[in-house]
């Protein structure tokens, strides 16, 4: 109970910071640009002639997030050890998991709140023809945690750093690889030479491979479970991490 | 409250922190002196359970900060060295952060808040943010997140470091009232806050203990204490030196100035001056020259800091 408090006021502090400074608002307009021009532009979204936002829409956002996220995850740790805040975060009478969970939550939803924004496709489509909209929801869900899959990543890459820079190109680096890794020109050239197990385990790293179902639709336990078990996996990392610094 | 048993702390192969052990109690307020690097921001650190000690264990109120960290670390108000704040919120806010994750609610943090916004004086800066506060400001506003939850013991990393004059004295005195009800533990450079502040005082250097006692138990063990200096005129360096050293409690002077007008000079006892056995020799001594000023010193806290942490350059006298 109390920690659910604490996780709480946590992200509470740290949504309230992303709004206190322009970050928060030049990611929303950019995202939602970015957005804008690759399903109506690039993406073809009227040329195409199908009520589904699969193609057109979700397809690119792999690709968006590994610049965005990292640009949000990157001050998440880094900041506080410039700064110093660090020291006072970690002697208050709470866990280093609940600073953890709770930064981890804001960012989270602040991402979750600049891909609701894009709402005004959903309402296109809906005008323009009769989508599925549980597909489009779950492409929506998909999206979000993928997102919170690469910002996790981001979380350790913070916690290795005061700079963020650093932080944002190592970031960028890692959710590189797994794009990559379900990348279809990238796994051809795999292919040629691997073995076909070794192609499959490769491609169950990528998170498109593991997008692809929400995209169509399908709320695959296994598709879910991936993007929870990274952000747990990389939320534990970024506690080692932070547990390294202090221990010396 | 605070008990340190046989604290150390390896960095690499450097040992920081160095088997100390020291504890406070309850009305007491303990000065933490040492050169930079001597350890003790890392001692502080290692009490607020900010880094793990290496050896040794910490108990602050009867919890073991490494065992029970939560429990600990609600007894403890901790000012962190350059006090760090969230630059990208008001002053207020980051204070109501702080209640708030203290675990003060509704009416309770409203009044804590502004207790220590009065405390310390950041009325006028209380909606500005953070990051544009002067450095004064930001100390005292980090100041304050650590008494906000009213703590039975608190470890202030340099506390003055940065104001000026006047908010040194008003945090001197804050310090000192405060001190009355809890267990302090503030480390400083500025041997002056000692006398001003504390009721016992620790010195440190690489990583160890090398004094601990009262300030004027400090003061005891300098080279000075119980010296007598004296200016006179009338009679030159020389001349003074011999009729001094023909004295018999007089083990040795110096001479500090020499002018046309008078000559000042230093005079060391041969044993434990007390009363002003020392001066009262010395006046009577005064014969044909004139005396016009005389006063026994006490012992400087520099002089004994800098002969305990610096043995191989401290001033000492020629035998």
């Amino acid at each position: 109970m109390n920690s659910l408090v604490n996780i709480r006021t946590i992200a509470k502090r740290e949504l309230g910071a992303y709004f206190s400074s322009p970050l928060a608002y030049v990611f929303i307009v950019i995202f939602l640009l970015l957005c804008g021009f690759f399903t109506f532009m690039v993406g073809g979204f009227f040329e195409r002639g199908e009520a589904s936002l699969v193609r057109p829409f979700f397809d690119w956002h792999p690709w968006f997030y590994l610049f965005l996220v990292a640009a949000v995850g990157m001050r998440l740790w880094a900041e506080e050890r410039r700064v110093g805040t660090i020291e006072l975060l970690l002697t208050m009478p709470i866990t280093a998991w609940q600073a953890i969970v709770g930064k981890f939550l804001a960012s989270w939803l602040f991402l979750g709140l600049a891909l609701g924004l894009t709402f005004p496709v959903i309402i296109t489509v809906n005008y323009l023809g009769s989508p599925d909209n549980g597909v489009i929801l779950c492409g929506y869900l998909g999206s979000w945690l993928m997102a919170g899959a690469y910002l996790a990543v981001s979380c350790i890459t913070s916690a290795m750093t005061r700079t963020q820079v650093v932080s944002f190109i190592v970031s960028v680096v890692l959710c590189l690889f797994l794009i990559l890794a379900g990348f279809p020109p990238v796994i051809n050239l795999i292919e040629n030479w691997a073995k076909p197990w070794l192609v499959d385990v490769i491609t169950s790293f990528s998170v498109i491979t593991h997008f692809e179902g929400f995209q169509k639709g399908v709320l695959d336990s296994r598709d879910v479970i991936f993007f929870l078990s990274i952000i747990g996996f990389s939320l534990f990392s970024t506690s080692v991490i932070l547990r390294g610094h202090r221990a010396g | 409250m605070i008990k340190v048993n046989n604290l150390a702390k390896v960095f690499g192969t450097k040992r920081a922190v160095d088997d100390i052990s020291f504890s406070v109690e309850r009305g007491e307020v303990l000065g933490f002196l040492g050169p930079n690097g001597a350890g003790k921001s890392t001692t502080m650190r290692m009490i607020t359970g900010f880094i793990p000690p290496s050896a040794g264990t910490v108990s602050v109120g009867g919890f073991d900060i490494v065992e029970k960290p939560i429990e600990a670390r609600r007894l403890i108000g901790y000012l962190p060295e350059n006090a760090p704040a969230y630059t990208d919120m008001t002053v207020h806010g980051f204070l109501n952060f702080c209640a708030e994750i203290r675990g003060l609610k509704g009416d309770a943090r409203k009044k804590a808040v502004s207790r220590v916004v009065e405390m310390c004086f950041l009325e006028s800066v209380l909606h500005q943010s953070v990051e544009t506060l002067s450095k004064g400001y930001r100390h005292r506003t980090c100041f304050a997140q650590s008494i906000i939850h009213d703590p039975d013991v608190l470890v202030l990393d340099e506390p003055t470091d940065g104001l000026d004059p006047n908010q040194k004295h008003e945090v001197r005195g804050l310090i000192r009232r405060m001190g009355e009800k809890k267990a302090i533990i503030f480390s400083t450079h500025i041997l002056e806050e000692v006398d001003a502040v504390c009721s016992r005082a620790i010195i440190i250097d690489r990583g160890k203990i090398v004094a601990n006692g009262t300030p004027a138990e400090l003061r005891q063990r300098s080279e000075w204490a119980g010296a007598v200096t004296v200016r006179v005129s009338g009679i030159n360096a020389n001349v003074l030196n011999q009729k001094l050293v023909q004295l018999a409690s007089v083990k040795r002077t110096s001479i500090l100035r020499e002018d046309s007008a008078s000559v000042t000079a230093r005079v060391f006892p041969k044993s434990a001056n007390t009363n002003g056995t020392l001066a009262r020799h010395i006046a009577e001594a005064a014969q044909g020259w004139h005396i016009e000023e005389l006063h026994t010193e006490e012992g400087r806290l520099d002089e004994v800091f800098r002969s305990i942490t610096m043995p191989d350059t401290a001033t000492t006298a020629p035998k």
